[in-house]
């Protein structure tokens, strides 16, 4: 190929990957209403016959903090492992770990922030303190084989920070990589980010991270996640979050969107000749299902139009 | 599709990729959004609006069109709407003139500006105004030269550029033909627009990279819809590719006049957030363009499409 750079090579040879997290857990935050297992199974299951890879099942945070994952073991044993795709769940400790190797689990998540502030307020510590903390279930989940992807939340801004310094986010990332996950997601928590500090981030976070280990997670708080998803790509990253009919609401701006619709990325994937394996019919069709279920509008630009 | 055209493969394109430092907004919500509302909205109202987004920063605003009032009910008070608005110097006040008795109307109104439009479909021209893309150019041949004897600039539009609801897929070519057609009449500059939203990233420099080897760069604008969320990352790649004017709607005005119920215009809130955030000026005060997208939603009684005003949390 010659002097052909490097995004045309990844473009050519790799295939781009889209994983689905319906983030349950963050979603569950804004509906009044607990949903029922029996719904949170269905609408797993017609996830995985849409051809998405990576279906983020549930969270084994304690029910006392998140009464709506309370039924993380029965969601687990409930839902039908499609062969080939994985179903990874939060786990923010030890505990966690051990609850869901327990129920079957076999791909956990962790969650660190590039925010100190955010970090005290979310979950109770530091980002060193809570890097120890994961650093036991790693540990743990290396020895049972089984592989741990790294969230970093608030790479492109904090709500109580305010601008977040590239370094800190690569600094996290970096950890997080060192420490073992074999991905990191790089979630713009409350969707303040543009392709310009999406750009100034991912060149930071590159120099420490490989790209092909880099996830993008961005919230539609600002209608800038799919320009933002746009930059990534341009950049070589290759795997994008997502949630189905864009589930979630931002938890920091009443009302306000949050989640990235998974209808709408594939819709912008596939009209670029990007293969994610995924159909994008049946994604719709899971949309429907759960927003019928919800009482409530999808968030999804693709599914309202497709639906008129 | 070929390596070279995707925009991850475009050797033009590519994240950090020289954007331009300035990109004009031309605002269509006055006429392009609320000619698509449901709500007739009163003269008073209109020129408020205006008046809010002159004060804004804006250098070119959509004024109204001198369509017969008799297609477009809610641009009836053309007139009364020309007469009535603050000119801001330094600001263009663009009108749209579908024929020669509609440029006469407008000029008489006090119009300095006025705008022609074809489709780069020939269904779409046929189901909408009854005639070829040839026999609707032509038409405007009188206007152009009538426009060019006043000094009046005209600027083109093109229609269905990324798909039509009638044809489905429309060839670039086919783009590139009509901007030409319409660029060597005398249009100072082409607003290509994807009439129904359906374009992405990959349509969108797929027809840029046609269009431009007709029509000169600078001479382009890109008027996106967001019916199924693509604009933002179409006027992304659009930039990347040397536009650096975009068309937009305050408040997101202006619904999908083929999807009831779905999204049209993009919101200008949202262009200019991102701009902004890209390093590049616009003029514009996004704080005072949010006063006036909030104070047209409260009088159509609707919520605002723009994500930017919909956000209460801020950084």
């Amino acid at each position: 190929m010659g002097n052909v750079p490097t995004t045309v090579k990844h473009c050519l040879s790799y295939e781009q990957l889209i994983q689905d997290y319906p983030w349950l857990k963050r979603w569950l935050l804004e509906e009044k209403e607990i949903v029922p297992t029996g719904v949170k199974i269905q609408l797993i299951d017609m996830l995985s016959g849409t051809g998405l890879p990576v279906i983020e099942a549930t969270s084994f945070v304690s029910s006392k903090w998140v009464p709506q994952m309370a039924d993380h073991t029965d969601v687990l044993r409930g839902i039908q492992r499609e062969p080939h795709v994985r179903y990874p769940v939060l786990t923010p400790n030890m505990q966690g770990f051990q609850d869901a190797v327990a129920a079957g689990a076999t791909e956990v998540a962790v969650f660190g922030s590039a925010s100190e502030t955010f970090s005290k307020k979310n979950i109770n510590c530091s980002i060193d303190e809570s890097m120890l903390r994961f650093e036991e279930v790693i540990k743990a989940a290396k020895e049972r084989q089984i592989p741990v992807r790294g969230y970093v939340s608030c790479a492109l801004g904090c709500p109580l920070e305010g601008h977040i310094e590239p370094s800190k986010v690569s600094q996290v990332a970096k950890r997080l990589y060192e420490m073992g996950c074999y991905e990191i997601s790089l979630g713009d928590t409350i969707g303040v980010g543009t392709p310009g500090s999406m750009f100034k981030m991912l060149q930071s976070v590159m120099n420490e991270v490989p790209t092909n280990a880099l996830a993008v997670h961005c919230h539609d708080t600002y209608g800038q996640a799919l320009p933002n998803i746009l930059t990534a790509l341009q950049m070589g990253v290759c795997v994008v979050d997502s949630a189905v009919a864009g589930l979630g609401g931002c938890p920091y701006a009443q009302g306000s969107s949050g989640n990235v619709s998974t209808e709408d990325v594939l819709y912008m994937l596939h009209g670029m000749g990007i293969e994610t394996g995924v159909n994008l019919t049946k994604v719709i069709e899971a949309g429907d299902f759960i927003c019928n279920a919800l009482r409530r509008d999808t968030n999804s630009r693709v599914a309202r139009a497709r639906t008129l | 599709p070929s390596p070279t055209s995707s925009p991850l493969c475009h050797p033009l394109v590519r994240a950090g990729q020289a954007l331009p430092e300035k990109v004009k907004i031309v605002e269509v919500g006055p006429r392009d959004g609320l000619q698509n509302e449901k709500t007739i909205v009163p003269t008073e109202t209109k020129i408020h609006l205006i008046d809010m987004l002159s004060a804004s920063g804006l250098s070119v605003i959509e004024a109204t069109s001198f369509v017969s009032p008799k297609w477009v009910p809610q641009m009836a008070d053309q007139v009364e709407v020309m007469k009535g608005i603050g000119r801001k110097p330094g600001v263009s006040y663009p009108v749209l003139t579908p024929n020669l008795k509609g440029f006469q109307a407008a000029v008489k109104a006090g119009a300095s500006e006025v705008a022609i439009f074809g489709a780069a479909s020939e269904l779409f021209s046929k189901k909408n105004i009854n005639c070829s893309v040839e026999e609707s150019l032509q038409r405007f041949d009188e206007v152009m030269r009538t426009a060019k004897e006043a000094g009046v600039p005209v600027r083109g539009y093109v229609s269905c550029v990324l798909g039509c609801p009638y044809e489905g897929k429309v060839a670039p070519e086919k783009v590139a033909h009509v901007a030409k057609r319409l660029y060597s009449m005398g249009c100072y500059e082409i607003s290509l627009g994807d009439t129904i939203g359906v374009g992405t990233p990959g349509s969108m420099s797929k027809m840029l990279e046609v269009v431009s080897r007709e029509v000169p760069v600078n001479a382009l604008a890109v008027h996106c819809h967001d019916t199924y969320g693509q604009a933002l990352a179409n006027i992304l790649v659009a930039l990347q590719m040397g536009i650096s004017v975009v068309d937009s709607s305050v408040a997101g005005l202006g619904g999908c006049p083929y999807a009831h119920g779905a999204s049209g215009n993009v919101a200008t809130e949202d262009v200019v957030y991102m701009l902004h955030g890209l390093g590049i000026q616009t003029g514009v005060d996004l704080p005072k363009l949010m006063d006036a997208g909030a104070f047209i939603c409260r009088t159509l009684n609707r919520k605002s499409n723009s994500k930017v005003a919909q956000a209460t949390c801020k950084l």
